[in-house]
C-alpha cells in the first residue's frame, strides 16, 4: 500500500505543477479547432456590421440582434417553427410504431429494418429528395398513375407547398426519431408491462399509463434531433417547397450566399444555437441523457 | 380435503420449441392455502406461475381458476395478481400511485381509492411513504410496495415468484413471518415460488416439489420431509442418505434390501416385489451407530470425520463401496473415534423405500458378489 501511495502523491504533485495546456489531449485540440474557434468567430461577427462592399467591419453593435425582430422575419420564424413542429409530430407518429415493431421483432428482422432505416444514408439526401420530386412532380409518378387511371385530368400540385416540405423533412430526419425511441423501448423492462396487465390495465391504458411515460425520454431525444435540423435544412425547403416556404435556415443561407451579410447571418445562427441549447437543457433537466442524443 | 379448489391445473404441458419445460402437470390449489412451489433452478416454477397469471399460454391442458377455464382470458381479466421477483414497480410513479394503479384500472372512485391505498400501506407498514418514488426505497420497502400493489384488488389468488429472493438473510426471515401473517389475515390463497427449501418448509401449508418440469410430490411439509415420494425429493429437501438395492419382502411387513454394502431392513408398504430395484432414503438423524451387528443389518462404515455443530454432532462415514453417508447424533452421546469401523442401523420404519426410476445402474449391482466385502478389507 505504502509503495503504491508514494507514486500517486508524486503524480498528483506533478499534475498540480504542470501547466494545464500540457495535459490537453489531441481530441481536445481538434474540438477547439473544429468547433470552438468557428463558433467563437460566429459569435464575434454577429456583433459586427458590413460596409457597402460587404466587408465585415469590426465595430461592436447590437444592430443585427435588433434586426431579428423585423416583422417579416418574425413570420418566417413562426412558419419555420410550425414546419419543424409538424415534421417532428409526424416523425413521432410514424417513428414510434416503427420503433416498437422493430424492438419486438426477431434479431434478423430487426437487422433488416435497421438496414431499411439506414440505407438512405448511403446516398446523398439531395439525390433522394430529387427522387421525391420525380414522384410528386406534375409529370411525376403519382400524377401519371392518377391520370392513367382517369381519376384526374389536370396534374395535381403536390410539390411546392408546406406539405411537400414537411414530407421531405420527415423523410430525411425520420431515422433520428426512430433510433432514440428504439433504444428506450429496447431498454424497457418487460415485467412492468406484465405488471400493468396483471393489475387490470387493458392494452390502450397500459400504453398511455406505462409504456408512453417510460419511453418519453426517447421521444424527447428524437424530437430534438428532428426539430432543430428541421429549422435549418434549407435545401429541403428549396427542393420540395421551391421558394414557397421560408425556413430560418433559408434566411441564414441567404445572408451568407446572396446578401453577403455575414454578421446578420451570424446573429441568426446564434439564435438557432440558443434554441438548441435551451431544448437540450430542458431535455437533460427532465432526466434525458446526452448519450442518447449523441448515440447516432 | 374439506376446502375448495380455487386453481386447478389439469394435464398442463408447456414447450418452448423443442424444450419441454412443464410436463403433464396436475395440481389442485385449495382456497385459502399457502402453497409453495419448490424446485431447483430451471425446473419450470416461474413458467407454471406465468401460465396461471396468463402471461404464458400452455401448450396443452387446462387451467381452471374458480372453476372456470382461463385459456381465453387475458391477464387483465383474471382474478389473480402477481408479485414479481424483481418487484416491477413503476419507476415513474410514487408509492401511492403504484399501489393505486390496480384500483384506477378498475375505475374505482377517487375517495375509495384513497381509503384502500391507506389501508394497504398500513397493512405492509409503509404509512408515510406515499410520496416516495421506487428509486428512494430500500429492497424490503420495495417488496412491501409490490405486495400492497398486488393485494389492492383483493384477488382470490396471489402469485409470488421468489418475492424475497433479492433480500438479505435477516430481512428475508422477517419478511417470511410478515408474509405468513398477512396471508392468514387476508385469507388469500398464496402460490409461492421459491427454491429455498427452508422457506418452503416453514411457511407453507403444502409444498409442490417440481423437478425438470415434473411435479414429484404435493404434500404437507411434514410428510414431504418424512416420506419423500422420489429420490429427488429425498435429496432436495433436507439431507438424505440414499441406498440403492434389491427388495426382498419378509414376513410381517418388513422388507430386506440387499445393497452393495450389505443387507438392511425397512418397513414396507405393499407394492414391492421380490427382486425389485429400490432406493432407500434415510435421514442422517435416523441413522444410528450400533456396538454390535443388529438383526437384519449388515451395514458397516468407517468414521471419516466428526463435526461438532452446536447441539449435535455430524459424523461422515465411508461405506465399503466408497459411498459417504452422514449421521447426526446429539452432543454428549458416545460416538466412535475417527477411523474406527462400526456397525450402522436404523429403525425399519425410519427408512423410506422408493421404487427406483432408472434401470441402468442395477445390472452392475446385481453382479457384485457381496460375500467378498469384509469390514477389514475396506479399512
Ligand atoms: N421465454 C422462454 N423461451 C424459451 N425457453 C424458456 C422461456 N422461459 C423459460 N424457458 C426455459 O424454461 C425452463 C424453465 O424456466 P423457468 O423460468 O420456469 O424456471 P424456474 O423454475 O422458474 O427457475 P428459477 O428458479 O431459476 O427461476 C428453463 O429451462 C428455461 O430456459
Ligand atoms: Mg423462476
Amino acid at each position: 500500500m505504502a509503495s503504491r501511495s508514494a507514486p500517486t502523491s508524486l503524480r498528483k504533485r506533478i499534475r498540480r505543477k504542470t501547466p494545464l495546456l500540457t495535459m490537453v489531449s489531441p481530441v481536445t485540440v481538434w474540438m477547439v479547432i473544429l468547433i470552438a474557434v468557428p463558433l467563437a468567430y460566429v459569435l464575434l461577427i454577429s456583433f459586427c456590421s458590413t460596409d457597402e462592399s460587404h466587408h465585415i467591419v469590426f465595430a461592436f453593435s447590437v444592430q443585427n440582434y435588433v434586426k431579428l425582430f423585423d416583422p417579416t422575419l418574425l413570420s418566417i420564424y413562426g412558419n419555420s417553427l410550425l414546419i419543424a413542429g409538424l415534421s417532428c409530430l409526424i416523425s413521432i407518429l410514424v417513428g414510434y410504431p416503427f420503433a416498437t415493431i422493430m424492438a419486438n421483432s426477431s434479431p434478423f428482422k430487426r437487422t433488416l429494418m435497421m438496414a431499411f432505416l439506414m440505407l438512405p444514408f448511403w446516398t446523398n439526401s439531395l439525390i433522394r429528395l430529387y427522387g421525391w420530386r420525380s414522384i410528386l412532380g406534375s409529370n411525376g409518378f403519382i400524377n401519371s398513375v392518377l391520370q392513367e387511371l382517369g381519376l384526374i385530368t389536370q396534374p395535381l400540385e403536390l410539390l411546392y407547398n408546406h406539405f411537400a416540405v414537411v414530407l421531405g423533412m420527415v423523410y430525411v430526419l425520420l431515422p433520428f426519431m426512430v433510433l432514440p425511441i428504439y433504444t428506450v423501448i429496447l431498454k424497457l423492462d418487460h415485467s412492468l408491462l406484465e405488471a400493468a396487465s396483471d393489475l387490470g390495465a387493458r392494452p390502450a391504458r397500459r400504453f398511455f399509463k406505462v409504456t408512453l411515460p417510460l419511453t418519453s425520454s426517447g421521444i424527447f431525444a428524437g424530437s430534438i434531433m428532428v426539430f432543430i435540423p428541421a429549422l435549418g435544412y434549407f435545401f429541403v425547403s428549396n427542393l420540395m417547397g421551391g421558394g414557397t416556404t421560408q425556413l430560418i435556415g433559408n434566411v441564414i443561407a441567404r445572408q451568407f450566399k446572396e446578401a453577403f451579410n455575414w454578421p446578420f447571418g451570424a446573429a441568426l445562427s446564434i439564435i438557432l444555437i440558443l434554441i438548441t441549447l435551451i431544448l437540450v437543457r430542458a431535455y437533460t433537466k427532465t432526466g434525458g441523457k446526452m448519450d442518447d442524443l449523441g448515440a447516432m | 380435503m374439506s376446502s375448495q379448489a380455487i386453481v386447478e391445473l389439469k394435464g398442463v404441458n408447456k414447450s418452448y420449441g423443442e424444450n419441454h419445460v412443464v410436463k403433464d402437470l396436475n395440481l389442485t390449489i385449495n382456497e385459502g392455502e399457502f402453497l409453495s412451489v419448490l424446485g431447483p433452478s430451471g425446473c419450470g416454477k416461474t413458467t407454471t406461475l406465468r401460465m396461471i397469471a396468463g402471461f404464458e399460454q400452455q401448450t396443452s391442458g387446462t387451467i381452471l381458476v374458480e372453476g372456470e377455464p382461463v385459456e381465453d382470458k387475458e391477464p387483465f381479466e383474471r382474478n389473480v395478481n402477481t408479485v414479481f421477483q424483481s418487484y416491477a414497480l413503476f419507476p415513474h410513479m410514487t408509492v401511492y400511485e403504484n399501489v393505486a394503479f390496480g384500483l384506477k384500472m378498475k375505475r374505482v372512485a377517487r375517495n375509495a381509492i384513497k381509503e384502500r391505498v391507506q389501508e394497504a400501506l398500513t397493512l405492509v407498514q409503509l404509512e408515510g411513504f406515499e410520496k416516495r418514488l421506487p428509486l428512494q426505497l430500500s429492497g424490503g420497502q420495495k417488496q412491501r410496495v409490490a405486495i400492497a400493489r398486488a393485494i389492492i384488488n383483493q384477488p382470490r389468488v396471489l402469485l409470488l415468484d421468489e418475492p424475497l429472493g433479492a433480500l438479505d438473510l435477516k430481512l428475508r426471515k422477517q419478511m417470511q413471518l410478515e408474509l405468513k401473517r398477512l396471508q392468514k389475515r387476508l385469507g388469500i390463497t398464496f402460490v409461492y415460488v421459491t427454491h429455498d427449501q427452508e422457506e418452503a418448509l416453514t411457511m407453507s401449508d403444502r409444498i409442490a416439489v417440481m423437478h425438470e418440469g415434473i411435479l414429484d410430490q404435493l404434500d404437507t411439509p411434514n410428510r414431504i420431509y418424512d416420506f419423500p415420494a422420489t429420490r429427488f425429493v429425498a435429496d432436495f429437501i433436507g439431507e438424505s442418505n440414499i441406498f440403492d438395492g434389491l427388495a426382498e419382502p419378509q414376513e410381517g411387513g418388513t422388507i430386506s434390501v440387499v445393497t452393495e454394502t450389505g443387507r438392511v431392513l425397512c418397513r414396507g408398504t405393499s407394492g414391492f416385489t421380490a427382486g425389485e430395484q429400490v432406493q432407500l432414503s434415510v435421514r442422517p438423524e435416523k441413522l444410528r451407530f450400533a456396538p454390535e451387528p443388529k438383526e437384519g443389518f449388515e451395514l458397516q462404515g468407517t468414521v471419516r470425520e466428526n463435526i461438532f455443530v452446536g447441539t449435535f454432532i455430524k459424523s461422515i462415514l465411508l461405506l465399503s463401496n466408497g459411498q459417504e453417508v452422514a449421521l447426526t447424533s446429539l452432543s454428549g452421546q458416545p460416538i466412535p473415534e475417527v477411523d474406527a469401523c462400526c456397525y450402522l442401523f436404523w429403525e425399519p420404519e425410519d427408512a423410506v423405500i422408493l421404487h427406483a426410476h432408472s434401470q441402468e445402474v442395477w445390472s452392475t449391482i446385481a453382479n457384485v458378489d457381496l460375500s467378498d466385502f469384509t469390514p477389514e478389507a475396506s479399512a
